[in-house]
């Protein structure tokens, strides 16, 4: 891999507060390595800001490995930024060249309000899992492990739908701020180990009713959320999603 | 869950814009099926008599009640979605996405059904209302009086450039909506899985080529004088 | 002084024999009792759910915008249990056997043999909660090993089963908050732990969002905050990783325990350059197909593929053929130092060592799939592709990820990997029911020291984890609430509440006056680079002695030239940072004491004076069989107490790997 270091420009959005009404700052970066990751580079930035007596960039980070989720940057138009299947964390400044600009802004959903500059408040997800997002089965109460075989390939399938993180950017990149990839990769996960089988209704329609209580949109199915999940949760947990909702409200004994 | 819940979520909404689009999709398919007996170079004497058989048997007469509350259904629906789900989103994005990961007409059914709409007033009018209430000229075949159809569409098309330019935009417009429709419909019935996926995707992409194409050439034959 | 409590009988009939004696709390009385947990990982998410199933109030707190972005998510190999489904000769007691074994006799025998024998239930418990474990064609789990022991115990979700078990846990506490017995407040930070009349009776924290201080009232106080070792700045731990809460409750009279012991993982990415934030880890589990080399010549420049077989010096399996590439961490990250400081090290900067995956690629993956599609006589390329989709499934995420940070793909080239500090051993002293020695305050998970002595096997930090939270504390803080049935929730307007803030609240108006030149992060950096050259993998008198004076110098210097930006009733990142790192200076400079104390080589802590002739960990019984456990008298005065260990079954002797 050749190195190279590049001066940047960097457009970011800046929001004291969720009641601030927030605008652009334009930042020049100088010196950056190609070697360092996007969070450093904002690192990088923060620390000369902090010099200058500014405020620095506030932003959700944490494990930065790309598993945690809690990264959420929409960088150039896209959320987590140009490479397939990555978060903001695991992204690369190879990924630019010298003098390129580039605009950040923070998630955009009115479901997922603005708390500070960059960071926005998903506590939607949370509010959706609890709606359903789980099995009941308290400490204790479990048989052993292997009672219950499990076909590898739904075993797998389950695993791919569980890889979900929560960061959001389904919700971030769809025209309709629909929640649906998030929702349909854990009612997907859940409904296709027979551990889960016996809540798979009211799962799905509580999750649903949920989702659109915080106010997510509708899926128009554009394929947005698959093509910028950083764990390439495939859009076919939504149409399952769609199949188990409706088997669940058509089915229904009441 | 109520019955009315199963229809006014998010996922029930948009199962009606799938159930009415697929009862659609299959409404186009009689139609152009009808409507290619023009191509069958007999002066429209097989096209009258379909269109005699459509207007005057009772099935396809309540039929056609069912198909313009399909499409009252699915537009209403489509425009209340396209609101809501614009309304998600208050404050939008400095730099869109555009394309990057998804396609312009995916993103654009709310604009596609639209100008479809426009189409469909325009159609009505050239056709529907003339044949149902204002009354078309009679034509004798085989002794018997049929509404002259087949000449009604000689008349609209045949040196009305303008008239044909926007019925080519118009199947245009509905071979991008189908392009996506067509595919979204089954997804949103949850009528895919691994295996059916690729069916469903191609047989999407051929109905949504065929069909416009076919409603396309009918104008223009006519116009070209193709067909006389 | 130090009771550890340790029930009396057969170390394999001590746990059965607790829960059949310890007190229990009726189901209306739990109603009335309130518990905080602090931290929502593994151990916090599950010792809160379960808390809660059992009828207790639960209050939990996370500084992360939700629970699910607790560190344990990003454990990637995998987690044991003595389940022996692989016929392999495993057993409670052999994994109890290797934890204290791996642990170098550092650790407790009862609370051991006590992991080991619940690890079988966790593992029911997370499969009947839907996490997708890995399975065989016929549908039952799968297993993989992992360093320091024989059998393949180790239950895995690919390369993501700290987020698999994560996600159950976190799935089970947010139940309990739908049906209302467990209150969640995320992004929130625990600043204090109010003691009142020698009780932990609640928490003083700051809501992160608005910058107010809260007080929190409960009847007990769980603290499931993690490891510290974010104090070497650069370490595998999440950016958030701190050790505040811990040390605040250190302040408060909890004994921190073992400090120094800390474990640096062999196979983790090496550092690029000045800029690098964290370093993020590669599985062990990779070193079940990996092998580790470097070139046979000390500077032999050539790309890896360029070095043919014999110029390569594969020397884990050349120093310890019985284990070979599975030698325990402490052990494997030694080896590729010492290559490394005799100048065979690889890459830019020479502090790397190549982990490669062709020769089982090939031969163990390749062949075998080649055979299961009747393949005759393959060509290497043929057997090179079939390998790879093995590979792809079994550790796909790690090598997208090698090949995101560095640009190289790990699937031709081989890993450059390089030992970085991963977990901490160490931590707040808890006796048998994991209370510490603050009564009614608990320290569960990393946050407590008590099951991995001075280094922790691969695949046990998970375990441990859910064993504390699931199946230890529900019956060890009823032993306790039992006797606090007719304690009334005390007001948070009481003086003990009322000075814990006022204290907390000093602290942040002292650190956001100080107005100096220096940032934050420039603080940690130096802190982390003293650390890590005189604490980190190998320790002498000398430099430790030479570490504390310079920690010393720059506590003087943070407290007098910091600059923190922004107000103090905002959102302020770099004022938690503040906080945080403050903490990490004074734990650093104990981390330092303890390991200047210790003067033994034993798992993790190398002290450079005791060695054998071949350079290996040289353990002193006779002197340092004991858990240092130090009580904060005052600012840089700690009292060293020491609870012997004793060892009953697993007899210590040196430990061997060859």
């Amino acid at each position: 891999m050749q190195h190279y270091t590049m001066n940047l420009t960097l457009k970011v959005w800046r929001q004291k507060n969720a009641s601030d009404k927030g605008h652009f700052e334009t930042y020049p970066v100088k010196n950056i390595s190609s070697e360092m990751s996007f969070l450093e580079m904002i690192d990088v930035l923060n620390e000369q800001l902090i010099k200058e007596g500014k405020e620095p960039i506030a932003f959700d980070h944490d494990c930065r490995e790309g598993i945690c989720g809690m990264c959420s940057m929409y960088i150039n138009g896209r959320p987590h930024g140009p490479w397939q299947h990555n978060t903001t964390c695991q992204l690369h400044m190879r990924a630019y060249q010298d003098g390129d600009t580039i605009v950040v802004e923070p998630w955009r959903a009115n479901a997922f309000p603005v708390v500070k500059d960059l960071m926005v408040d998903r506590s939607a997800f949370d509010r959706i899992i609890q709606a359903g997002g789980y099995i009941s089965v308290n400490t204790g109460n479990a048989v052993d492990a292997n009672s219950t075989p499990v076909e590898k390939e739904k075993a797998d399938e389950a695993f791919a739908a569980a890889a979900c993180i929560g960061c959001g950017a389904c919700v971030a990149a769809c025209k309709n701020s629909s929640a649906m990839l998030f929702v349909g990769a854990k009612v997907s996960h859940l409904a296709l180990l027979p551990q889960g089988a016996p809540e798979r209704k009211n799962r799905a329609m509580n999750m649903v009713a949920q989702m659109d209580r915080e106010g997510f949109g509708a899926c128009t199915n554009t394929g947005a959320c698959e093509a910028v999940c950083p764990k390439g949760i495939s859009i076919e947990n939504i149409a399952r999603l769609n199949r188990e909702y409706m088997m669940a409200g058509l089915t229904e004994d009441k | 869950m109520k019955w009315s819940e199963l229809f006014t979520s998010s996922v029930g909404k948009k199962w009606i814009m799938g159930l009415t689009g697929i009862f659609l999709v299959l409404f186009l398919v009689v139609h152009v099926g009808l409507n290619a007996c023009i191509f069958a170079m007999d002066g429209g004497v097989m096209f009258n008599k379909a269109a005699h058989f459509m207007g005057s048997n009772a099935v396809p007469r309540i039929l056609e009640v069912g198909l313009f509350a399909g499409i009252i259904l699915h537009m209403l629906q489509g425009w209340a979605l396209e609101l809501s789900n614009r309304a998600a989103r208050k404050k939008g994005y400095a730099v869109p996405m555009g394309n990057k990961g998804s396609k312009w007409y995916s993103r654009s059914m709310g604009l596609l059904g639209t100008l479809l709409f426009l189409f469909l007033v325009m159609h009505i009018s050239h056709f529907w209302v003339p044949s149902r209430i204002t009354g078309l000229e009679p034509v004798l075949i085989d002794g018997k009086e049929y509404h002259n159809l087949y000449g009604e569409m000689l008349q609209v098309f045949q040196g009305n450039l303008a008239v044909v330019l926007l019925y080519v935009l118009g199947c245009f417009a509905l071979a991008w909506h189908l392009l996506h429709g067509f595919q979204s419909a089954f997804r949103t019935l949850g009528l895919t899985n691994g295996r059916y996926l690729a069916l469903v995707e191609s047989a999407g992409v051929l109905f949504s080529v065929i069909i416009p194409l076919v409603f396309a050439l009918m104008p223009v034959c006519m116009y070209m004088g193709w067909i006389k | 002084m130090l009771d550890s409590k340790i029930p009396s009988g057969p170390l394999d009939q001590k746990w059965t024999s607790y829960k059949g004696h310890c007190k229990l709390v009726n189901p209306a009385n739990k109603r009335k009792l309130e518990v905080i947990v602090v931290g929502t990982g593994l151990a916090g998410a599950s010792a809160a759910a379960s808390l809660g199933e059992l009828g207790y109030q639960v209050k939990a707190f996370c500084f992360q915008d939700s629970p699910r972005r607790a560190h344990s998510i990003a454990a990637q190999g995998g987690i044991n249990a003595a389940k022996n489904y692989q016929n392999d000769g495993d057993s409670v007691y052999r994994l109890f056997y290797d934890t204290i074994k791996g642990g170098d006799y550092r650790s407790r025998e009862a609370n051991v043999h006590r992991l080991a024998e619940v690890s079988v239930n966790i593992i029911d418990q997370c499969v009947a909660q839907g996490v997708p474990f890995a399975r065989e064609y016929g549908g039952l789990l799968n297993n993989r090993s992992f360093g320091g022991t024989q059998v393949k115990r180790t239950f895995y979700a690919a390369g993501q089963t700290g987020q698999q078990l994560l996600i159950g846990a976190y799935q089970a506490l947010e139940r309990q908050v739908a049906l209302g017995k467990v209150t969640m407040y995320t992004r929130h930070e625990m600043l204090d732990v109010v003691v009142i009349d020698g009780k932990a009776r609640g928490i003083i924290c700051r809501n992160l969002v608005t910058g107010e201080l809260e007080r929190h009232f409960g009847h007990a106080v769980v603290l499931c905050t993690g490891g510290y070792g974010n104090v070497f700045y650069l370490s595998t731990n999440a950016m958030g990783s701190n050790v505040t809460a811990a040390w605040k409750a250190h302040k408060k009279g909890a004994h921190f325990a073992n400090p120094c012991f800390t474990q640096i993982h062999p196979t983790c990415i090496p550092v690029s350059g000045d800029h690098q934030s964290k370093l993020t880890l590669m599985s062990e589990s990779l070193r079940n197909d990996g092998r580790i080399w470097v070139p046979a010549k000390a500077g032999d420049k050539r790309a890896p593929n360029d070095i043919p077989e014999e110029e390569r010096d594969y020397f884990l399996e050349r120093r310890y053929p019985a284990f070979g590439n599975l030698v325990p961490r402490d052990v494997a990250s030694r080896a590729a130092k010492e290559r490394c400081d005799a100048g065979f090290g690889v890459g830019t900067t020479g502090q790397a060592v190549y982990l490669d995956f062709k020769y089982n690629l090939i031969n163990k993956y390749g062949k075998a799939e080649a055979n299961k599609q009747g393949l005759q006589n393959p060509d290497t390329e043929t057997l090179v592709r079939l390998g790879k989709e093995v590979v792809k499934e079994e550790y796909g995420n790690l090598f997208d990820m090698y090949e995101k940070i560095t640009g190289e793909n790990p699937y031709e080239v081989p890993m450059r990997i390089y030992p970085a500090v991963h977990y901490t051993m160490g931590g707040l002293w808890v006796d048998y029911e994991l209370m510490t020695s603050v009564k009614g305050l608990y320290a569960l998970g990393e946050a407590n020291f008590s099951d991995h002595g001075a280094n922790r096997l691969g695949a046990s930090a998970l375990m441990q984890g859910l064993a504390d939270g699931y199946f230890v504390i529900p019956y060890t803080i009823g032993n306790y609430l039992a006797d606090e049935i007719a304690t009334k929730p005390i007001a948070t307007d009481h003086p003990a509440f009322l000075e814990a803030e006022r204290n907390a609240a000093e602290r942040i108006q002292k650190l956001m006056n100080i107005k100096g030149t220096q940032t934050v992060e420039s603080f940690h950096k130096r802190l982390g680079k003293i650390m890590w050259e005189e604490c980190g993998m190998a320790r002498s008198q000398k430099g430790l002695t030479k570490a504390i004076e310079e920690i010393r110098q720059l506590k003087k210097e943070f407290w007098s030239d910091v600059r923190i930006p922004g107000d103090i009733n905002e959102m302020n990142p770099e004022l938690d940072k503040a906080g945080r790192v403050a903490d990490f200076i004074e734990l650093g400079e104990l981390m330092c004491i303890d390991a200047l104390d210790r003067n033994e080589s034993c798992g993790g802590h190398f002290r450079e004076e005791s060695q054998t002739e071949d350079g290996e960990a040289l353990r002193d019984d006779q002197q340092f069989a004991y858990v240092a456990a130090w009580a904060y008298q005052s600012d840089s005065n700690w009292q060293l107490n020491k609870e012997p260990l004793t060892f009953e079954i697993a007899k210590p002797s040196q430990r061997s790997y060859k």
